[in-house]
């Protein structure tokens, strides 16, 4: 058998290489650029190679509207409209988050400066007094999103597998960089590269598995065998439910969701909102390409699996969400609730399905990455008026909104929208998820789905009411810090787009809707 | 013809019963008698260094640990790519180079952050 080398088109795979490029690049000026200026740089670097990447996906989407889909890298890779229009969520939310973690909220880096250091060691006291600070997160972060922006064009399980890692491991050291409560910090990094292992390991035994099924570790050809082999089910059926194991692991679906309340709670907040947006976009958008192109003939075997699963995942997210009294648990556990709902447009197994499902991951992540923006700014004060940590717990919101009102408007705004009121994004969001699932069959999903809905709304207006209708605690004094500005814009940013998506969404609806076109 | 998977599954048996056996035969039937040397953490002969647990320690080892995986993972590249250089031709040659420049980079980092210092 003689080698051929696959031709490899390097414009279609531009947004990819810009963003990996600009990863190797930081790490080179993390070795060679001087202290003062180098968190500049790599602000600088980061932002224009997103936006870059952003421009090179519209431009690809013209061209692929043009010229139909392609297979690029000797079919390791696909270009295709929905491939592209999850490269685009993605690139659109790691860009707002890039900003809130580009922001040094109160004066002070969100990232510790000595990350090996033990909390409250001296050592830590000192590198804080220096003012040290690691720009590594930068790279960290960019090397992520290459990770994500694989994960959704992968067309083979082993390109899949390492976009996966390649978008896992720069989290599970992210979620480990917290300047305040380090104790939490280094549990939920810990918590994550654990159960990421574990996970992890599921999806290679069930590439294995597929593998050792079809001879081929291409989606194509694995399409191709299922109808073909008789008589080795139990081996597909092993195998594929093994893989969706790892893909609904990252998406954060019960029962693979306990570790998401512990590590959205520890990270990095600015981590906490990117990582809750950009993985599930990218992991979501893996999970239909998935289900889509290699188990369509499947669907009446996987479907009570799925169905369970969705069903778990809503009611379990809603009811766990009214009983915390933390607001980034609270968060993480509406994320898990989200991710039930997201997975209604997944089940559907339409091509308004895959639409719906693109739409809402844009909504939720803008709400994400702004909610979690603000989060950053709420701050502690300590007993001689020094401002520590973040506010986390529900009670030292309580009348934020008489004193911060643009603030508690926009943090209002994100709830309403995670709640699905009509006017705000959340609410097309839902309506489109229902109603792609209602035309797939699935109205039972749906009746549970709105039931999770109205008990979500309860804990979302709870808060609400706290912020604008309760007198402050005066124990439990909160204060808001000032911003370095990247933060306000982000959150201005999503606060517009939560609007404009729910009063009139039809422009990005006929957009996601033709993303379902051109699918390989 | 069986299944041809059935003789993976006693493959697999026979290896946990071996593995179980052994533990079990030694649990079983060998001499029990410690010493301080017996008990002792083992490291290749050498005196073993104090235990973790009674202070601090210096684990600078995890920076050559880590240095040593750059250079593992290269040379696991690179013996493949050597046995079928000549069938890769100029695309393998190409695509080493830019693996190699690659792997470089954190070895770089490594070095201008002060990682090969040891004190």
């Amino acid at each position: 058998m003689t080698f051929v080398p696959p031709s490899i088109d390097w414009a279609a795979l531009a947004p990819i290489v810009i963003v990996l490029g600009a990863a190797v690049v930081g790490v080179l000026i993390e070795a060679f650029v001087k202290d003062a200026v180098r968190r500049m740089v790599q602000v600088i670097l980061a932002v224009v190679a997103l936006g870059a990447a952003l421009v090179t996906v519209a431009w690809r989407w013209t061209v692929v509207q043009a010229q139909g889909p392609a297979e690029l890298v000797g079919g390791a890779i696909v270009e295709d409209t929905p491939a592209l229009m999850a490269q685009g969520v993605v690139l659109i939310c790691a860009f707002l988050g890039m900003l809130v973690i580009a922001d040094r909220v109160g004066g002070e880096d969100g990232f510790t400066p000595v990350a090996a250091g033990a909390p409250g060691s001296t050592y830590e006291a000192q590198a804080r007094r220096l003012g040290l600070v690691q720009t590594e997160v930068y790279p960290l972060v960019l090397f992520s999103v290459g990770g994500m922006l694989v994960f959704p064009a992968a067309s083979d399980l082993l390109t899949l597998f390492i976009a996966l890692e390649v978008l896992s491991l720069p989290l599970y050291l992210l979620a480990g960089l917290a300047r305040r409560r380090r104790l939490l910090s280094q549990e939920a990094s810990l918590k994550y590269f654990l159960l990421g292992a574990f996970s992890s390991a599921f999806f290679l035994m069930g590439l294995a598995l597929l593998y050792g099924y079809s001879g081929s570790v291409r989606f194509a050809d694995l399409a191709a065998a299922v109808p073909a082999m008789v008589g080795m089910d139990v081996v597909l059926l092993a195998g594929v439910v093994l893989v969706l194991v790892g893909l609904l692991f990252k998406v954060g679906a019960v029962p693979f969701h306990s570790w998401v309340p512990d590590v959205y709670q520890g990270s990095p907040t600015s981590i906490t909102g990117f990582m809750a947006a950009c993985t599930k976009i990218a992991a979501f958008a893996a999970l239909v390409r998935f289900l889509y192109a290699v188990v369509p003939g499947l669907t009446w075997d996987l479907s009570p699996l799925l169905w369970t699963i969705a069903i778990l995942t809503m009611i379990v997210g809603t009811v766990l969400a009214i009983v915390q009294t933390d607001i980034k648990r609270m968060l993480a556990y509406s994320s898990v609730a989200h991710a039930g709902f997201v997975l209604l447009g997944v089940i559907a197994l339409t091509s308004s399905g895959i639409s719906s499902v693109m739409f809402y991951l844009l909504v939720y992540g803008v709400a994400t990455v702004g909610a979690f923006g603000l989060v950053t700014l709420v701050r502690e004060r300590d007993a001689e008026g020094n401002v520590t940590g973040e506010a986390t717990r529900v009670e030292q919101w309580a009348g934020l909104g008489r004193r911060h009102p643009v603030l508690a408007v926009c943090f209002t705004l994100f709830l309403l929208s995670f709640a699905g009121i009509p006017l705000t994004a959340g609410f097309v969001g839902k309506f489109t998820v229902f109603a792609a699932a209602v035309e797939g069959g699935a109205w039972p999903l749906v009746v549970i789905a709105v039931l999770a809905s109205a008990a979500a709304a309860f804990f979302y207006v709870r808060m609400i009411v706290l912020m604008f209708f309760t007198d402050p605690d005066q124990d439990a004094g909160s204060t808001v810090v000032r911003t370095e500005g990247t933060t306000a814009i982000a959150v201005a940013v999503c606060a517009v787009a939560t609007v404009v998506l729910g009063v009139v969404p039809t422009p990005i609806l006929s957009l996601t809707s033709e993303a379902t076109k051109f699918m390989l | 013809m069986t299944n041809p998977y059935v003789p993976l599954l006693v493959m697999g048996l026979l290896a946990f019963v071996m593995g179980l056996a052994g533990l079990l035969s030694s649990a079983v039937i060998g001499p029990k008698r410690y010493n301080k040397i017996k008990v002792d953490a083992y490291e290749c002969g050498i005196q073993p260094s104090p235990h973790a647990a009674s202070g601090r320690f210096p684990v600078k080892y995890y920076i050559v640990a880590m240095t040593f995986i750059i250079f593992d993972i290269e040379v696991v590249f690179l013996y493949p790519w050597a046995v079928a250089f000549t069938e890769l031709a100029t695309f393998g040659l190409i695509a080493m180079i830019a693996f190699l420049l690659l792997i470089t980079v954190p070895f770089v980092y490594e070095w201008r952050r002060g990682g090969l210092d040891w004190d």
